[in-house]
């Protein structure tokens, strides 16, 4: 791990550094980390009577469980969705933005601020657009034909919470790819320019590849997104439903869990969540590595 | 109207004097999930009582919806930082009552406290879901509801029916619903909030046909679902057939969020949903007249109707706080179950009195003539003596095993499951979860 | 610009109005609902155009709230969640700018151990281990505070991580110079790093402010004294009541007012938010 060429020798202070710090993340992260691992282990009434140690019955249940399974299935279905769709928008806007010179700032500012909206706010607009019988967006749909129905139709749940969850994480994206773009010399795309490649031939065979670094990154980043903060977007709109077809992994932790009151089994889940999140942690820390030291 | 200045009158002054008097006084918490209209005016009883008494100040705080008020609380019980008093909605009493070292059964509160208590007093239609098998009273109806049928009278007339009939049974629901869509006067015959607890607990109920096995579940936590009978399959696969001809439209899972507006839209001639839900009917349904009627039932089955059940949530009061607390919850009980207080929220809010004196006392005061349809919900509960079948339900893990009911019927409105495949996938993985909440209880 | 294609930049300026549109069209709608009357949304059609009780919506929900739908004033929540933004911001960067200071200057034993251990807080959702959590904060006594509203959001690898990239960058002569100088950690640390990462401290606050705004779960669970509830939550309390529908107009004006501050926030400081975006995941 990188450090300095030389460091400093104190020999207590860093640990008087480090201290806040660490006592806050092991109170509030590790110990209760902790808890969430030692209790898979165990099978629980909601109010802590009576606990029995049960091995590994938990797990064994959690994967046996066609609903769990199918948990899986849609949240890799979400991700997977969410990052295409706003990478593929952010990447189109942050293009146009490029080719602007005086407008750019003024369509920067109005296309940064959906970053800005909590998750749960994005999910109550989303739902109050959508909504079968009050909502504007069915309506124009209704003219062409197609009736949506999110509290009915799987397709269109999902599709509901991609477009919320895309809609806000746009910005975010876009950001990165405009300063990307930006970053890239104009002498590269004026010398193909002059070799007589179009825009387009030099969009996909200069631009894109000078890009593939950020986009990999923002596909990191917007896999996790899609998998660990969009909880209050699935509970501002379809809350899992219908027939468990938007039930993302963390809803459904939350969703046994907390309102289940099914402890063992959320701890098991939070387990399995959490070795998720290390794993994408790794893979996004050796790139961060990897940038850095270029 | 009057009566309502005069309360926030009370609220007002209770309010000035709490503040004064707070530091000797003995608080009592109490955690609801009264949103809205109905959480200010639970807000002015409690402010009524604060204001009759100075011994005790009984906090209310809200905690969002019923799932997260009964979570809040266990895990702050958990934790040693439970309130007194937690509403807790009809399906979390199996969990409740399992908790044994938990709660203070109110029948023991009222013993152990000496505050006059008659049992008798209270509607037992209303309070027997929340009774153990020796009758004791283990929590205290707050908020009772029952669901009934709403239906749009101006399209009954362009349709060519009589306003003043609604539907009796599901045979006439039909025809209804297919004249009205034929007539034109409305896109569908009929919607419904609820799927679980109207069209599946409570038709089970109204039917006479057993929910579970051990009297649904009051005899023991080794019950299992027994909704895959035929009267049930029979149901809800002509929900599917009614919907797919565009007679029936799902307003969605849980409560059916979406259901409500299209009624109030006038998309669908009829409703079915809470008792409790007429204040919102009454306030939204702003182009047309409302009309109210029972459930209605199959003649082709036997013993329908018997009666309906309730829903709504009840206060259980949790275990762990001094003598002299429980003294003032006791204090308290005594006054909101007051014909006055109880009348008073019962016609406000549409929920069922939980007295019969509280219903007594709306009939002198010609609440009910005058205001038509706040009647139904408490005669149909009252209609026949209840039987084993319709007197309530108790399972454990029921809050998981009514998303699974959702789930079930999302199939079958899909296509992906016919009736009795859904059906049996609710006993099927009910079952599963009773098992495991009886491993976990025992 | 390489050569001019007036059809190109037409076809740009498509896709950015249009891009706009599909990002402002949600609050539009939330805006225009907020200035209609409770049941204008539930009887027909969602309207498209301003109505007339805006002052009427705003005012009630600034002076009044619906103290039982969880929402005292919105005042009182409004300035409540600025507090939680406002420490977790701060107290995010002061522990975090300390601990990258102590990764990147020092050799210590266990030094790569910490690291690992802040590192694999980074994103563990507060949702995956709600309850644990909220059980160390009750036994802490800390329900019902402000400090039981921030203190547990506090720690934050992002942040650290920001810092330790940025120090990684600091010329090291900087450092050498300070030490002949005779300058002790302390000393460099006051007079030469933080200076130096003023720009960084600002842009890092921009997005921890709008991280500490945008939370929801957590206070939602810990608070029970309408005294600290905060906007967010207040709003999902709005919208879910029991056996009646929700007042869409005051849901509204609430969200509209709710994401205000924020977006106001991005789209002043839009230099310093972007560059704290872009490098705290460098």
């Amino acid at each position: 791990m990188q450090t300095k060429r030389t460091t400093f020798t104190n020999r207590g202070l860093p640990y008087a550094l480090v201290l806040p710090q660490l006592a806050i993340t092991a109170i509030f992260f590790l110990w209760p980390a902790g808890q969430a691992f030692y209790q898979s282990f165990l099978r629980q009434d909601a109010f802590g009577f009576r606990t029995t140690f049960v091995w590994l019955d938990n797990y064994e249940r959690l994967f046996a469980d066609p609903s769990y399974l199918n948990s899986l299935w849609v949240t890799a279905i979400f991700a997977i969705s969410t990052t295409v769709v706003s990478i593929g928008l952010a990447l189109a806007l942050a293009a146009a933005v490029d080719r602007m010179i005086r407008s750019a700032r003024a369509y920067t500012t109005l296309l940064v601020w959906p970053y800005a909206v909590a998750p749960v706010v994005a999910g109550i607009l989303w739902w109050f657009m959508f909504n079968p019988t009050i909502g504007i967006l069915p309506y124009i749909l209704d003219q062409f034909g197609y009736d949506w129905n999110h509290s009915l139709s799987r397709l269109d749940a999902m599709v509901l919470i991609v477009l919320a969850a895309s809609w806000k994480q746009i910005s975010y994206n876009f950001l990165f790819f405009l300063a990307g773009l930006q970053s890239i010399p104009h002498s590269l795309t004026e010398a193909a320019a002059i070799d007589g490649a179009g825009p387009v031939k030099r969009f996909f065979t200069i631009i894109l590849p000078l890009l593939s670094p950020t986009t990999f990154f923002l596909m990191v980043v917007n896999v996790v997104y899609a998998m660990f903060d969009t909880f209050g977007i699935v509970h501002g709109t379809t809350e899992g439903g219908p027939a468990q077809s938007t039930n993302i992994l963390v809803y459904k932790v939350y969703n046994d869990g907390f309102i289940g009151l099914n402890l063992g089994s959320s701890a098991a889940q939070s387990v399995v969540l959490m070795s998720i999140v290390v794993t994408l942690t790794v893979i996004q820390f050796r790139y961060i590595e990897r940038r850095v030291e270029y | 109207m009057h009566k309502h200045i005069l309360t926030s009158g009370v609220a007002a002054l209770a309010l000035c004097a709490s503040a004064g008097s707070a530091l000797a006084q003995t608080q009592i918490n109490w955690w609801h999930a009264m949103g809205g209209e109905l959480g200010t005016k639970l807000e002015d009883i409690v402010a009524g009582y604060n204001a009759s008494q100075d011994e005790y100040d009984v906090v209310p705080t809200y905690k969002g919806t019923y799932p997260e008020t009964m979570t809040a609380a266990i895990a702050a019980f958990r934790a040693g930082e439970q309130p007194h008093i937690v509403q807790v909605f009809e399906v979390g009493t199996g969990t409740m009552m399992a908790a044994e070292g938990a709660i203070y059964p109110v029948y023991q509160l009222m013993d152990d406290t000496g505050e006059p208590f008659d049992p008798n007093a209270f509607l037992s239609a209303v309070v027997g879901y929340y009774t153990d098998t020796n009758g004791n009273m283990l929590s205290m109806p707050f908020n009772s509801s029952t669901p009934i049928l709403y239906y749009n009278k101006d399209v009954f007339e362009a349709a060519g029916l009589d306003p003043e009939t609604p539907p009796a049974t599901w045979e006439e629901l039909e025809a209804f619903s297919r004249q009205i869509m034929e007539s034109g006067a409305a896109e569908c015959g009929f919607t419904t909030g609820w799927i679980s607890w109207v069209q599946l607990e409570n038709f089970s109920a109204w039917h006479n046909q057993p929910i579970g096995t051990l009297e649904n579940g009051f005899g023991g936590l080794e019950t299992e679902l027994t909704v895959n009978g035929p009267a049930q399959v029979q149901h809800w696969a002509n929900l599917k057939d009614w919907q797919d001809e565009g007679l029936f439209q799902y307003g969605g899972p849980v409560g059916g969020d979406n259901a409500p507006p299209m009624f109030y839209a006038q998309e669908c001639a009829m409703y079915m949903n809470s008792s409790a839900s007429r204040a919102g009917v009454v306030a939204n349904a702003t182009d047309f007249e409302v009309g109210y009627g029972m459930l209605p039932y199959y003649e082709s089955v036997e013993g329908a109707p018997q009666n309906s059940i309730i829903g709504g949530a009840t206060l259980w009061v949790l275990q762990g706080k001094d003598e002299a607390e429980y003294a003032g919850v006791a204090d308290f009980f005594s006054y909101l179950s007051s014909p006055e207080v109880q009348a008073d929220w019962h016609q406000f809010s549409g929920y069922l009195p939980i007295t019969q004196a509280a219903y007594e006392l709306g009939q002198e005061q010609g609440y009910y003539e005058a205001n038509p349809g706040t009647s139904v919900g408490i005669e149909q509960i009252t209609l026949n003596e209840p039987t084993e079948n319709s007197k309530g339900l108790r399972f454990g893990s029921y809050v998981q095993i009514r998303t699974i009911i959702d789930e079930e019927f999302e199939e079958l409105l899909s296509g992906s499951k016919t009736a009795q495949e859904a059906l049996d996938a609710v006993v099927e993985r009910g079952n599963a979860l009773i098992r495991e909440f009886e491993a976990a209880n025992s | 610009m390489v050569e001019n294609r007036p059809f190109l930049t037409f076809l740009s300026h498509l896709v950015l109005i249009a891009g706009v549109f599909v990002v402002a069209f949600p609050v539009y709608l939330a805006f225009i609902a907020s200035t209609h009357g409770p049941t204008d949304f539930l009887s027909g059609l969602i309207p498209l155009l301003p109505g007339p009780h805006m002052i009427e919506n705003y005012s009630t929900m600034l002076t009044e709230g619906v103290s039982t739908g969880g929402a005292p004033p919105l005042g009182t929540m409004m300035w409540n969640s600025l507090i939680m933004a406002l420490t977790i911001a701060i107290g995010k960067i002061a522990i975090s700018i300390l601990s990258a200071f102590a990764i990147v200057y020092f050799r210590f034993p266990f030094r790569q151990t910490v690291f690992w251990a802040i590192f694999i807080t980074l994103m563990l959702p507060v949702e995956v281990r709600i309850l644990p959590t909220f059980e160390v904060v009750a036994n802490l006594k800390m329900l019902n505070s402000y400090a039981g509203l921030t203190i547990p959001l506090i720690a934050s690898a992002t942040a650290t991580f920001l810092f330790r990239q940025f120090f990684l960058t600091v010329p090291d002569e900087l450092m050498e110079a300070a030490r002949v100088d005779g300058a002790g950690a302390l000393k460099f640390f006051r007079d030469i790093l933080l200076p130096l990462s003023l720009t960084n401290i600002a842009a890092l606050f921009v997005i921890l402010f709008i991280y500490g705004w945008n939370q929801y779960l957590w206070p939602l669970l810990i608070t029970t004294d309408a005294d600290y509830y905060t906007i967010v939550m207040g709003i999902k309390r709005l919208a879910d009541v029991t056996d009646a529908e929700p007042k869409w107009n005051l849901v509204m004006s609430a969200t509209v007012l709710a994401m205000l501050p924020p977006v106001l926030v991005v789209i002043f400081m839009q230099r310093l938010f972007v560059k704290g975006l872009v490098e705290t995941e460098k």
